[in-house]
This record gives C-alpha cells, sequence and structure tokens, in this order.
C-alpha cells in the first residue's frame, strides 16, 4: 500500500473512532435491562414527556409562522430581503447562554416587553410555555432556512401555471408549492426537531430546571449527572435513538428527492 | 377576439406590441429568442404587468392600464401551455388535468378529467406521474388540462420545442387539430418559422420587442419588407449596392464580387432576398445557355444535405448561400463538397430590401 492513501485510511480511522466511541459507551457502559428500569425513575419519565411536549409545541409554531415567512422570502424579492433573511438565521450562530439572555431581556419578568406579555395573561418565566419560546427562539432558523431553499428551488412556472388554471397565490401555495417543496420541508422539520430536543442552555437560562415543569431531557440528564449516572445514561440512550431516526428519515427523504424529483 | 396592447421596458428589452386574434383564429408569433414573444403572452395571461397596456378578451378587459383595470391571472380564462408544460409533479395526470376543476364532487372531477384524457389517447396513464410520461405525452396533458379550465383564449409558449424531432412532428398535427377544434383565439409563440407557418393561420415576426411583418406564412415567406424576415423565412440573403440598370431593372454589385438582376426597385445598400428553392445549379463547365435566368453566380460546393426527397446545398460563392434541388438532380450532377457549380436564378424571383 502507498503511503498517501494509508495515511488517508488512519485519519479516517481516527476520526471513526473518535466519534462513535462515546456513543457506543453510552450503551453498554450499562446493560440494556438496566437502562430501560431507569427510565422508569420518576424524573425521567417526566422530562421526556415534558421534552415531547414542549417539543411539538414549538414545532407546531415553527412550521404554522415559518412556512410562510420562508415562501415569502424564497418567492419575492425587496430591498431589504438579505438584511431580513440575515436576521431570521442570526439564532443559528447564536450562543444558546447568549439566546436565553436575550429572552430574558426580551419576554422575561423584567425585559422590555416583559409587562405586556404578563398583561396578556401569559407566564413564562418558569412555566414550560418559557420552554416553548425558548425552543422555538433556537430551533426555528433551522426550519425557515432549509424551507427557503426547498421553496426557491421549486420552479416557478408551477405558480404561473397555477395561477392561469384559475388558482389564487393562497391556494397554489396549499396545493402546488408546499407539497412540490415538500421533501425540503420535512427534511427543516426533522433539523428544526433535533435541535428543539437537544436545546440546553436557552431553556435553561430562560425557563429554569424544574421536574415535570421545564425539565426537558437535556436538563434532566444534567441534574441526574451527579447523583444518578445511570438515569442519564438512559435518558442519553433514547436522545441517541431519536437523533438516529432523524438522520436517518432525512437521509431516506433526500434519496428520494433525488430519484423522483429529477426533470427527465 | 384577443386584443393585447403592451409597451414596457424590460431590461435592456423595449417591448412594443399591438396585436389582434380573431375567434376560431391562430396567430404565430415568430421570432429569436430574445424577442420578447413570451413576455406577450404574460401580459396577456396577467403574469406581467406591462407600463402601458391593454388587454381585451371578447367583451371583457383584462387589462387596462389608463383605466387602473388589472383582472389577476386566476379570473382570466386564459388556457396557458407552457413552454415545458409545467405539469405538477406531485399530482398524477388526470389529478393535473382535474386541477382547474372547482365546485363538484371528486367523482365528477375524475369522470371529466379521465374524459379528457381519452379524447388525446391518454386513458390509459390517467394515473401515471408526469415524470414518467414521455415529451409527447406531457404535452397531451397539458393540452388537456388547458381545455379543462374551458379557455376563452389559448397561449402557446414554444409547446413543440420541449419535443424530440421524432415526436414534433406528430404532436404538431395534434396541436393543429386541437387548434382547428377550439373555437377560442389562440397566440402561439415559437423560434420557427416553419412551425409558425404549419399552425399559424397569420404569423406576426417579432424582432426586439417590436412585431416588424405580420401576415400570411406565404405572404411573409414571398415579399418580406426586411433583410430580418427574409432571413427569418428561410430565404437566402446577399448584401451589395443597387443602382437602376436598363429596363427598369435594377442591377446591385454584391459585396464580395458578382452582380445581380432584380426586378424591385433600389438604390445604395441592399439585402437581396431569394429562396433556396428558386436556385438551379448547373455543372461550371457547362456553357451558358442563353435564357430567361439573369443571374448567374459562380460557387464551390461546401455541404450536400439530404432533406426528404430534396438536397439542400451550402455554397460558396462571392458570399455563401444555400439551394435546394431535387435528390435526383443532386445524383445526376453527382454533387459532393468541393464541386464547382454556377447557381442562376431569376430577377423576378430576387427581392430587394434596403439595407
Amino acid at each position: 500500500m502507498r503511503a498517501f492513501p494509508a495515511l488517508l485510511a488512519l485519519a479516517l480511522a481516527v476520526a471513526l473512532t473518535f466519534l462513535t466511541v462515546p456513543i457506543v459507551a453510552i450503551f453498554v457502559d450499562s446493560s440494556p435491562a438496566e437502562l430501560i428500569d431507569s427510565l422508569g425513575e420518576p424524573g425521567a419519565l417526566d422530562a421526556l414527556w415534558l421534552s415531547l411536549r414542549a417539543t411539538a409545541m414549538a414545532l407546531a409554531l415553527i412550521l404554522i409562522v415559518g412556512t410562510p415567512a420562508a415562501y415569502l422570502l424564497a418567492t419575492r424579492s425587496f430591498r431589504a430581503k438579505p438584511v431580513v433573511v440575515t436576521l431570521v438565521e442570526l439564532p443559528l450562530v447564536l450562543p444558546p447562554a447568549v439566546a436565553g439572555i436575550a429572552l430574558l431581556a426580551a419576554v422575561g419578568p423584567s425585559g422590555i416587553l416583559g409587562g405586556a406579555v404578563a398583561a396578556a395573561g401569559i407566564e413564562l418565566s418558569l412555566q414550560t410555555a418559557g420552554v416553548v419560546v425558548a425552543l422555538t427562539f433556537v430551533a426555528s432558523p433551522f426550519y425557515v432556512r432549509q424551507a427557503m431553499a426547498a421553496f426557491a428551488a421549486v420552479d416557478r412556472t408551477l405558480l404561473d401555471a397555477s395561477r392561469t388554471l384559475g388558482a389564487s397565490e393562497a391556494r397554489g401555495f396549499v396545493r402546488v408549492m408546499v407539497p412540490a417543496a415538500l421533501p425540503g420541508l420535512t427534511a427543516g422539520t426533522a433539523l428544526a426537531l433535533g435541535r428543539a430536543l437537544g436545546e440546553f442552555g436557552a431553556t435553561l437560562m430562560f425557563a429554569g430546571s424544574f421536574q415535570g415543569i421545564t425539565q426537558t431531557v437535556p436538563l434532566a440528564i444534567y441534574a441526574k449527572l451527579g447523583t444518578d449516572f445511570e438515569t442519564a445514561l438512559a435518558l442519553s440512550a433514547v436522545l441517541v435513538a431519536i437523533s438516529a431516526a432523524i438522520l436517518l428519515s432525512v437521509k431516506l427523504v433526500h434519496g428520494r428527492e433525488a430519484l423522483g424529483g429529477a426533470p427527465g | 377576439m384577443l386584443r393585447v396592447e403592451a409597451e414596457t421596458r424590460l431590461g435592456v428589452l423595449a417591448l412594443d406590441v399591438a396585436l389582434e386574434v380573431s375567434r376560431g383564429e391562430c396567430l404565430a408569433l415568430a421570432g429569436p429568442s430574445g424577442a420578447g414573444k413570451t413576455s406577450v403572452l404574460r401580459v396577456a395571461a396577467g403574469l406581467l404587468r406591462p407600463e402601458r397596456g391593454r388587454v381585451d378578451a371578447g367583451a371583457d378587459t383584462w387589462l387596462d392600464t389608463a383605466r387602473g383595470i388589472d383582472v389577476p391571472p386566476e379570473q382570466r380564462r386564459c388556457g396557458y401551455v407552457f413552454q415545458e408544460y409545467a405539469l405538477f409533479p406531485h399530482l398524477t395526470a388526470w389529478q393535473n388535468v382535474a386541477y382547474p376543476l372547482r365546485g363538484m364532487p371528486r367523482r365528477e372531477r375524475r369522470a371529466r378529467s379521465l374524459g379528457l384524457l381519452e379524447r388525446f389517447g391518454m386513458r390509459e396513464l390517467a394515473d401515471a406521474r408526469p415524470q414518467t410520461l414521455s415529451g409527447g405525452e406531457r404535452q397531451r396533458v397539458a393540452l388537456a388540462r388547458v381545455l379543462a379550465r374551458d379557455p376563452g383564449v389559448l397561449l402557446l409558449d414554444e409547446p413543440l420545442s420541449a419535443l424530440d424531432p421524432r415526436t414534433r412532428a406528430g404532436a404538431a398535427r395534434e396541436l393543429a387539430a386541437v387548434l382547428r377544434e377550439v373555437e377560442a383565439p389562440a397566440l402561439f409563440v415559437t423560434h420557427d418559422f416553419a412551425e409558425a407557418a404549419q399552425l399559424g393561420n397569420r404569423v406576426g415576426v417579432i424582432d426586439a420587442g417590436r412585431v416588424i411583418q405580420e401576415g400570411t406564412p406565404s405572404e411573409l415567406a414571398a415579399t418580406p419588407q426586411s433583410a430580418f424576415v427574409a432571413d427569418f423565412t428561410g430565404a437566402v440573403v446577399l448584401t451589395g449596392m443597387a443602382r437602376s440598370g436598363a429596363d427598369g431593372l435594377t442591377s446591385v454589385k454584391l459585396d464580395g464580387g458578382g452582380e445581380v438582376t432584380s426586378t424591385d426597385h433600389g438604390e445604395g445598400p441592399v439585402a437581396v432576398s431569394v429562396y433556396p428553392w428558386e436556385i438551379a445549379i448547373e455543372p461550371v463547365t457547362a456553357a451558358l445557355a442563353p435564357g430567361s435566368t439573369q443571374n448567374h453566380l459562380s460557387a464551390e460546393v461546401l455541404s450536400v444535405t439530404r432533406v426528404g426527397n430534396r438536397v439542400r446545398l451550402g455554397l460558396a460563392g462571392p458570399q455563401t448561400l444555400a439551394a435546394e434541388i431535387t435528390g435526383v438532380a443532386a445524383d445526376e450532377l453527382g454533387l459532393r463538397a468541393g464541386a464547382r457549380v454556377t447557381a442562376s436564378w431569376k430577377a423576378s424571383a430576387t427581392r430587394l430590401v434596403a439595407i
């Protein structure tokens, strides 16, 4: 074997080992039976249930608002568009701790909009609603970015065709643009889902870590770390499984898109 | 009746057109790409709003910038066939056709769509997705979908250009049948004069945003009013300097040498146009017998291309020209690239346009 190919193979082996050993360790450190037992802990179940609910609500908000917003950004051009797109994407690169502080400063009890939020009868801080806000803030750019790209990739004459066939733009959006962009929208949803499930810093700072109310799975893992390593491992195993499932489904959807979406 | 008037700037193109198509008529708008053909269709359909313009369809006014009228595309009863057909990829053939059908139960929508597909011989492929259909099949689905809208006006954007040459002839025949059958005025856009002549009752030649000549295909071919139209309709175009000669004929000194005579009048720089099928070919060795043919140019054969039962010759004389003769004649003359021949045609087949 030549030296250079051998070097390449070695680099890949090192990277692969480094990236997979920790994940494998989660599953081999304790037996599967022990992991499943640990999930029975009340704190663990509460955290799983809360993560599920908060993520579902955040995703619903992201889809309902993000889809039309992404469509607008993808199909219209206006002068402030680059600025708007940059602002929408900003939370992508924002450190989670900064996101938490920013949310506190905006809609926290003493934030600039805190009074208005309280007056509307909405309680965010130390409440599940606060978790939803944090997850939405952090995860929505992942969806909007992907959705924008998906809409932009759809042939605009499809929308023109829909209109000349008697459908309003709103109807064309629902009947043509969303179905045609669906693979991309699905990928964006999966990315946002993954980001929301793993959210830690912003949730901790903005909503706190109260079992059953604001303690999502990542927060519970951190809380159990010192006292109940077994449960922390079990919860981590669940997140690994979900993450793997998300990645796999995105790859499947993209594979189908490549097969069926090509004009031919 | 469809009337479209539009005046607008589109990037570097200044579009300024006014045309009218009567009921049951098909006007072909022919011109090179970038001439503004598609923009005219988009104005008619309401997908492009001109700075100044007016669109009337029958008794309805769809656009009148002077009066602030601009009916949205979905309310104009236009059947628009897009260049690549724009079939919805996530819907089957019958669902595509059913798209404009609304306000009726699903069963009836399906029945009507199948009926339209049947008419195009596409009943069996009703459940196929557009991606799995051939170009010709897609065109049929697109036509069926447009007819489902019961259009008051038909707009067709290069409907044959997405097809390979073998399916194009059949698809053109089908399209011609649909155009004959549909009462609605049709506006059809193409970059190919032969296609325009085949499908249009009238042809408008458009260049750089303006309709420069309009008429029946044979009128355009016989009396082109500009070098562009002559060239576009397939004529050989030569350039030279014209001056009045004997007997009221015009004599033209060609750029690059040689002289031809025309029955048209002209003075100064002109474009000389003659159709390839008017040009006779003789071997250069033959003595030129006195006859009615006035124009003779000696030329070298560049290419010999068979087109059906005819042969198209590319010739290098003082300028390049093309001649079309029968295959039999070409065989008898033993023509091949490099042969020297004399190209002859009558002064009365020679059109002059000032340039």
